[in-house]
């Protein structure tokens, strides 16, 4: 391409880049200003800062217990998943069968069942269980619904795994324990780490079962955001404060893991 | 895939995938046989003695309902035109940004971070320090053009939700197609620029079709996850004003948890299943092709 075109390619995608950032940013610019400075016209870009809003939601005790219900239902369901997911992964990797190909496309569709098709069922089946506003309620619906995302992953990660290796270490006299522990493991850790950041990047973003499963005891961060859209709770300051902290280690996440998102959210299909 | 299984090496994989199909198994059948269930039976949790088979009622009364078909055509308006909105903005972004330029790994992280912020914060900023007709950032910009200020949910409340949502996807469409151009044979591309082909020429007729299984991936992910928009509806319009941003699991949500009525709530869940496992049924077969085993 020659000098002027590239220049103004170059321009389109900055300012592109930038555009779409700005509503992130213009959150965080809110975030230290006073509710009356956050809410004043023509709007504010230059004004002194103030970190009342996050001094408030630290001070403010409901914030803690909704973030800490965030990490525990990441936490728990991505550790849940794995042991789930590790070894049918492992096993359809290094000993695909005749039916392999069969199951992983069916573990795919189950993907495809909408959840608001089983809203009802499940609903109903948590009420009757006594699981309505738990964690455990969340921990299980987050797993199973993510269960066929993280299966695949891990599977097109082991299956660029050698596998003239566990032969190899075989006849070097290793036996399963040493082979999986000692030769596999520090192979597939990579993929094990990239499927638990998808994982909790899902978990924490999760909206539609937190916010129909959840009241208040097992709410997480997306409802407790939600919460702010009551036509009375203007505190646009305060939200934005809020929203910082409950975006902020995911975007960090979803930064690190950018490259390896695309092989787990197209099924391997891109890569 | 041509590797001969070791036959020494064979274990018994059962132990090992037996929990997580039967997890999924359970998963799939129990939650959609009840949905089927209720859907023919009289249900209300506000009126016990009401039960009973109903019949097709449920979908009869459903499909009479003059309300659905405006609901539907929401639920499918807002897929195609997010579809159309993030997958060409996606596709036109990833050509530029396949061209290595300064502080390009920066302006990709400004790019794709919309996808990684959970939709009820993206829904209230635009909702309120954005899109707020009184004091949102749109109404004082156009207050400082002297342009009418629009009240976006008020006067526009369906386009809104389109912004909101293609803002929060075209990351997930720039990021998959970026990645599939990077694959791109670079001296290809040389060999077309040599033979004359401008850019404009170059992405229509090397990139795009280069790009083509990665966009059907694309625009079935996406549609998967559209069929089902609802946080954002939730925070912003609550399907209103009246139904005008009423889709399908939201009228799912308001007949279930708003007005008990289990009955209605899963002949809808049925309908819904059945439109997402119409588009499933394409996604997999484009998936099941470049699967190798």
């Amino acid at each position: 391409m020659s000098k002027a075109p590239l220049r103004i390619a170059v321009a389109i995608a900055w300012l592109a880049a930038l555009l779409n950032f700005f509503p992130l940013a213009w959150m965080l610019l809110a975030s230290f200003k006073t509710e009356v400075q956050a809410i004043a016209s023509p709007p504010l870009f230059f004004f002194l800062p103030t970190l009342d809003n996050y001094r408030g939601i630290f001070a403010q005790q409901d914030y803690a217990s909704f973030a800490l219900n965030s990490i525990v239902i990441s936490l728990a369901t991505t550790l849940l998943m794995l042991l789930l997911a590790v070894p049918a992964a492992f096993a359809m990797a290094f000993y695909p069968g005749a039916k392999t190909r069969d199951l992983l496309l069916w573990m795919l569709s189950t993907k495809m069942l909408p959840a608001v098709g089983v809203l009802v069922p499940i609903y109903l089946l948590a009420r009757d269980l006594h699981l309505l506003d738990t964690l455990a309620a969340l921990v299980i619906v987050n797993t199973l619904s993510n269960l066929p995302i993280a299966i695949w992953m891990l599977f097109t990660f082991f299956r660029e795994t050698p596998k003239d290796i566990i032969e190899a270490s075989r006849i070097d006299g290793a036996n399963v324990l040493q082979t999986i522990f000692l030769v596999l493991l520090p192979l597939v850790l990579p993929g094990i780490a990239s499927t638990s950041l998808l994982s909790i990047i899902l978990c924490w973003n999760e909206a539609f079962w937190s916010l129909n499963l959840s009241a208040h005891n097992a709410a997480p961060l997306t409802a407790f955001i939600a919460s702010f859209s009551a036509p009375q709770g203007l505190f646009w300051a305060r939200l934005s404060a809020a929203s910082v902290l409950a975006i902020a280690p995911i975007l960090v996440f979803g930064w690190i893991s950018q490259r390896q998102l695309v092989r787990g959210l197209t099924f391997g299909a891109v890569k | 895939m041509l590797r001969k299984p070791a036959r020494a090496a064979r274990i018994n994989t059962f132990p090992l995938l037996a929990p997580s199909v039967a997890a999924l198994l359970l998963w799939m059948t129990v939650p959609l046989a009840i949905t089927l269930w209720f859907s023919f039976r009289r249900y209300n949790l506000l009126n016990p003695t009401l039960h009973g088979f109903a019949g097709f009622n449920n979908y009869r009364f459903l499909i009479a309902d003059p309300a659905l078909s405006h609901i539907l055509l929401t639920t499918i308006v807002l897929v195609v035109a997010i579809l159309a909105i993030t997958v060409s903005l996606g596709a036109v972004m990833a050509a530029l940004f396949n061209i290595s330029f300064p502080g390009r790994g920066i302006a990709r992280v400004l790019m794709i971070s919309p996808f990684f912020v959970m939709p009820t914060v993206s829904a209230l900023i635009w909702k309120n320090l954005l899109m707020h007709p009184v004091n949102g950032l749109f109404a004082a910009i156009s207050r400082g053009l002297g342009i009418p200020v629009i009240d976006w949910f008020g006067s526009l409340p369906l386009l809104s939700i389109i912004i909101i949502v293609s803002w929060e996807w075209m990351p997930f469409a720039f990021l998959i197609l970026l990645t599939a151009l990077q694959s791109l044979d670079q001296e290809q591309l040389e060999a077309a620029r040599l033979d004359g082909a401008g850019p404009v020429a170059i992405f229509f007729h090397i990139q795009i079709p280069h790009m083509a299984r990665a966009i059907s991936v694309v625009v079935m992910m996406e549609t998967i996850f559209l069929l089902g928009i609802f946080a954002e509806i939730y925070v912003t319009t609550a399907g209103g004003p009246g139904i005008a941003t009423t889709n399908l699991p939201f009228l799912i949500y308001q007949r279930a948890l708003l007005a008990f009525n289990v009955g209605s709530a899963s002949a809808a869940g049925v309908i819904a299943i059945v439109l997402a496992n119409i588009i499933a049924a394409f996604l997999i077969r484009t998936i099941a092709k470049r699967l190798d085993v």
